[in-house]
């Protein structure tokens, strides 16, 4: 029941680490030689991330992947020992400046590891981007993060919100669905959702009958989905997450609407909600750049090993948070833990070519992740992948002067 | 606490916050600039329900009507110039407030809460789902307002000791006005007018224009604090307006102590420290703040600084018995 | 769209109202009996889903956990009013609005303490998972007129103690007048005590019943807080006639303000609150103050 035997608690990791840099002082063993401080500086890693609140559970899973790829690497970056500030962003946008302004003008990080939340994230981005910290988010879609907002120093290892609405086009019209209705929570991710979609689906020859766009976080969707079953579409295209995409795929259901209209989403329309919505998410189809029965040695380890240290079920977000924390140890050791050497890890990081959970996992020139958009179905409870949707999907990164 | 005494410790205190920049490093100067414009805020709040006793649950409204006339306005601007900027937002908050207050002031007690509330949602979602002005994505700011008499410039705020000096000025103009209206006529009228409404309606006043005004009034410093928000952060947002900020502000007033002008900057420093340091402490902090704010309305329900003439007392008495040593002795 | 998109639609909206007046119901007991101004029904209602999906997993009826978890949240209140509420009535409106919204911070986190941040929900009990079908392509779960059948069920017995029995005689005597009730000898404390925590049971009721078709997440609670608030003041603080009328016209507003006016969805109810404030500050069952 308690929070406490399913997540690694931070202190746990705090302890973990100092009893690794005990060890390493007294061994002296690496010493790097463009790092002039003396081993003990440790690496400042700053945590920006819900812990409270709606999207609690994405930030704890970020965190604690992220610490478990960090664990892996020996709790090292480059040689050095890590320090964690951890703060709780509550998904608040209100906050977001401040907090931010807390970790990059009174901590002074080195990284900076965060949001969920997409306006938080803007936020965030527009503090740290330029002289800032090398900033890594791990879940926030918003297309500006990697598009007018883009920056040298900031990396995202999640999706844009283009990527979660583009390949849904084109893969609903590959199953032969011309005549779709869009329905999305009616906020900028939403927003972002359809227009990718209709990117896609319009110029393949669809159409969309209509589009319903309902009040971002509200959960009552009985008037829209009377709405939507008078429509008579052939199939819908959806965005919803958490609480709410549990509530649609289950009023979905109820309403009895899988009999004639085939249901479609981004893929938190299902992604780690299987025990919430049971039988009525059988059959819906997501996309989404991963699945958890990817057949890859990546995620077949991090699977257990994220299950074996927190005692939770990996979902996206974990992966996420995974590939993260792999992409900072990447930088930090191109350079042997020299933060100095600032454009050299930008450089490392940029290139790198991430064997992730999820597949191959490359970086755009506006620093978004490349990666396969995979269709899923799910089949007696499990995101099943259907195929691939899209190889290697980029993101435009309109508005971006680094492409 | 007699009033030479507080004006004493109030004219410390701001010496105190004047030398801070000196020996502050730049995220405390930040840290302290963003609890003065709270304190603008909640000084505000204190004006409705300390003084002329309206308890609006509605307040964000006004403070992030100030926010978005700056953003809407000068989202494409490249100079912001404070003449123009401040006053804007000063009357949309006011005129937003006029209305709010025209249709709330009607009623009393419990519906004034829940019509305050119910005015401050509508503004919440208008601006959450209207496209129009950003969505809940809101409206960035690349530049900080400044003062200019020609081309010459007078006050840049992008500097950040600057803005503390600029806020702080706010915080003392602020503090000074409701000083001023408060010993004026007007103001013995609202404090008549929560001591005991009809009293004061038999006396012939037209006690519900009085309550707009000081409605109007109070509207009207909370933009300026949304202004000096949106301009600090560069970035305004539907959240400002959330109910939630409502309700924080009414605990930093009671927090504080109500019904006197110092008593909510006293709580927007306690608030705002808290929220900033209670995490370091727990990841579960919030239930610490929520047990905070519960003792202090159940043990202290006059604020933080009711203490204070408690603690002189408990001094002074001290002093007179010490030195004398037992007299039967 | 034809006739029968909008009967369809008339269903929606009374049964949302339903649901709504559900939650107020225990909202306008506090209110009108004891003055209190809870913000904390949200959390209770949090509370009653959690309880409901608690104990379902653990019992594996839906009934039973309602059975087991009730006593639980009339506990809570009880608690809840001995040692928080019952120290406010003789302060001012603002102390009760202060002290319950730092009681949506305590819950919260009880909350995650207990049950962590996944959603979750609750399955619809077997005996009722059917559903009928409305049109051509839509159907209507059986378990969401349940739900309304509790609601007039429900709606019907609060009227008859409050209106009819002793109990609530001395209810309605304690709410004019503490003292006097006092002088004749009853324990009025204890009687507030036991109304209190008959509104929390009410709300934690209303998470329990709506669990099944709603899911169960953190901070759930905040959603139908205010607009359950919403729903008191158009009625009329206190009166549940004035809660259910209110609550239906708000079923009715919302559902077809979504239909016809969707860029206003959220604004359209709030619009009407103020409105009705206009033309009756007292809201449309209130007694003028």
């Amino acid at each position: 029941m308690s929070e406490n035997n399913k997540g690694i608690s931070r202190r746990d990791f705090v302890i973990k680490g100092t009893v690794a840099t005990a060890g390493l002082a007294a061994a002296s063993v690496f010493v790097p030689a463009t790092f002039a401080i003396g081993a003990q500086a440790k690496v400042k890693v700053g945590i920006l991330l819900p812990y409270t609140g709606t999207y609690a559970k994405l930030g704890t899973n970020i965190r604690n992947a992220m610490m478990l790829r960090f664990s892996e690497a020996g709790n090292k970056l480059g040689g050095r020992a890590i320090e964690f500030v951890d703060i709780d962003s509550e998904a608040k946008p209100a906050k977001a400046q401040q907090l931010t302004e807390k970790l990059i003008k009174k901590e002074h990080v080195d990284f900076l590891v965060g949001p969920v939340h997409s306006v938080v994230g803007m936020a965030m981005v527009k503090m740290a981007r330029g002289d800032g910290p090398i900033t890594v988010i791990p879940n926030a879609g918003a297309n500006q993060l990697t598009g007018v907002l883009c920056a040298p120093n900031v990396f995202r290892t999640s999706f844009s919100s283009y990527q979660m609405g583009f390949p849904g086009g084109s893969a609903m019209l590959e199953d032969g669905h011309k005549r779709v209705v869009l329905m999305y929570w009616n906020y900028g991710f939403g927003k972002q959702v359809a227009a990718a979609f209709k990117k896609s689906f319009l110029p393949g020859g669809g159409t969309i009958v209509e589009e319903i766009p309902t009040p971002f976080p509200k959960v009552d969707f009985q008037a829209y989905l009377t709405k939507l079953a008078a429509l008579k579409p052939d199939a819908v295209y959806t965005f919803y997450a958490g609480g709410g995409a549990v509530k649609y795929v289950k009023d979905f259901a109820a309403a009895g609407l899988k009999k004639s209209i085939k249901l479609y989403g981004a893929g938190f329309l299902t992604e780690g909600l299987g025990a919430a919505q049971g039988n009525a998410a059988e059959g819906v189809r997501t996309i989404l750049h991963y699945a958890d029965s990817l057949d890859n040695p990546a995620n077949i380890h991090f699977r257990s090993a994220f299950k074996a240290a927190t005692g939770v079920q990996a979902d996206v977000y974990a992966v996420q948070g995974y590939d993260a924390g792999e992409l900072i140890l990447r930088g930090m050791n191109a350079v042997q833990g020299d933060t100095g050497a600032r454009a050299e890890m930008i450089r490392a990081m940029e290139t790198s070519v991430i064997d992730s959970p999820r597949g191959k996992l490359s970086f755009s020139a506006s620093h978004n992740p490349i990666h396969d958009i995979y269709l899923r179905e799910v089949i007696k409870g499990e995101n099943r992948v259907i195929r691939v949707a899209a190889k290697e999907q980029d993101d435009p990164a309109t508005g971006c002067t680094m492409t | 606490m007699t009033s030479r005494t507080r004006n004493l410790s109030l004219f410390m205190a701001l010496v105190a916050l004047v030398l801070f920049p000196l020996f502050g490093s730049s995220f405390y100067v930040g840290l302290v600039t963003r609890i003065f414009i709270v304190a603008i805020f909640a000084l505000s709040l204190d004006l409705l329900i300390g003084y002329t006793g309206l308890v609006s649950f509605g307040h964000a409204a006004f403070f992030g009507i100030g926010g978005y006339a700056l953003a809407i306005a000068f989202q494409d601007a490249a100079v912001i110039h404070i003449w123009q900027a401040l006053p804007l937002s000063l009357a949309a908050a006011g005129l937003a407030a006029l209305v709010v207050g025209w249709i709330s002031i009607r009623t009393s007690g419990v519906y004034f809460i829940m019509i305050t509330l119910a005015m401050a949602q509508m503004f919440f979602y208008y601006f959450f789902e209207s496209s129009r002005f950003g969505g809940d994505d809101g409206i960035f700011l690349f530049f900080k307002p400044v003062l200019m008499i020609g081309s010459e410039d007078i006050l840049k705020l992008d500097h950040e000791n600057n803005f503390y000096y600029f806020a702080l000025a706010c915080l003392v103009s602020g503090y000074l006005f409701l000083v001023m209206i408060l010993r004026a006529p007007f103001g013995k009228v609202i404090t008549a007018i929560k001591a005991n409404e009809h009293r004061v309606r038999a006396l012939g006043y037209s006690t519900n224009g009085y309550k707009l005004v000081s409605f109007v009034i109070a509207g009207t410093l909370a933009g300026l604090a949304g202004f000096l928000e949106g301009a600090h952060t560069g970035y305004v947002n539907p959240s400002y307006m959330s109910w939630h900020e409502s309700g924080v502000c009414i605990a930093i007033v009671i927090l504080g102590g109500m019904g006197t002008l110092y008593g909510p900057i006293v709580g927007a420093f306690i608030i705002v420290l808290l929220q900033n340091f209670l995490p370091e402490l727990t990841g579960h902090w919030q239930l610490l703040l929520g047990g905070i704010v519960i003792a202090v309305v159940l043990f202290l329900p006059r604020g933080a600084t009711s203490l204070f003439p408690r603690i002189i007392a408990f001094f002074r008495s001290k002093q007179k018995i010490d030195p004398k040593g037992p007299t039967d002795g | 769209m034809e006739l029968s998109f909008y009967l369809v639609q008339l269903l929606n909206a009374i049964q949302y109202g339903f649901l709504l007046f559900l939650v107020a119901s225990g909202l306008t007991l506090l209110f009108g009996i004891m003055g209190i101004i809870n913000l904390a029904h949200g959390s209770f209602y949090m509370l009653g889903s959690y309880l409901a999906y608690w104990l379902t997993g653990v019992t594996g009826s839906l009934w039973l956990g309602i059975l087991l978890g009730l006593p639980i949240a009339l506990a809570v209140g009880y608690l809840v009013e001995r040692f928080a509420i019952s120290f406010l009535f003789k302060l001012d409106h603002l102390y009760q609005v202060l002290l319950t919204f730092a009681l949506i911070l305590v819950f919260n986190e009880l909350q995650q303490i207990l049950w962590g941040t996944d959603v979750h929900s609750v399955p619809i009990p077997a005996i009722l998972s059917g559903s009928f079908q409305l049109t051509e392509n839509q159907s209507y779960p059986v378990y969401r007129l349940f739900i309304s059948a509790a609601c007039i069920a429900l709606a019907g017995a609060m009227y008859w103690v409050i209106q009819k029995t002793r109990l609530g005689m001395t209810i309605r005597a304690g709410a004019s007048n503490r003292e006097m009730v006092q002088a004749l000898g009853i324990n009025v404390n204890r009687l507030f005590a036991f109304v209190f925590s008959m509104g929390v049971g009410l709300a934690a009721f209303a998470g329990m019943l709506a669990a099944p078709i709603d899911s169960v997440y953190p901070g759930m609670g905040d959603n139908v807080l205010i607009i359950s608030f919403v729903v008191v003041v158009i009625g009329g603080t206190g009166s549940i006639k004035g809660a259910f009328v209110g609550a239906m016209l708000i079923g009715l507003v919302s559902t077809f303000g979504k239909v016809l006016l969707p860029e206003m969805a959220s604004v359209v109810v709030y619009a009407l609150m103020a409105i009705i404030l206009l033309w009756r500050p007292q809201g449309l069952f209130g007694k003028v103050a």
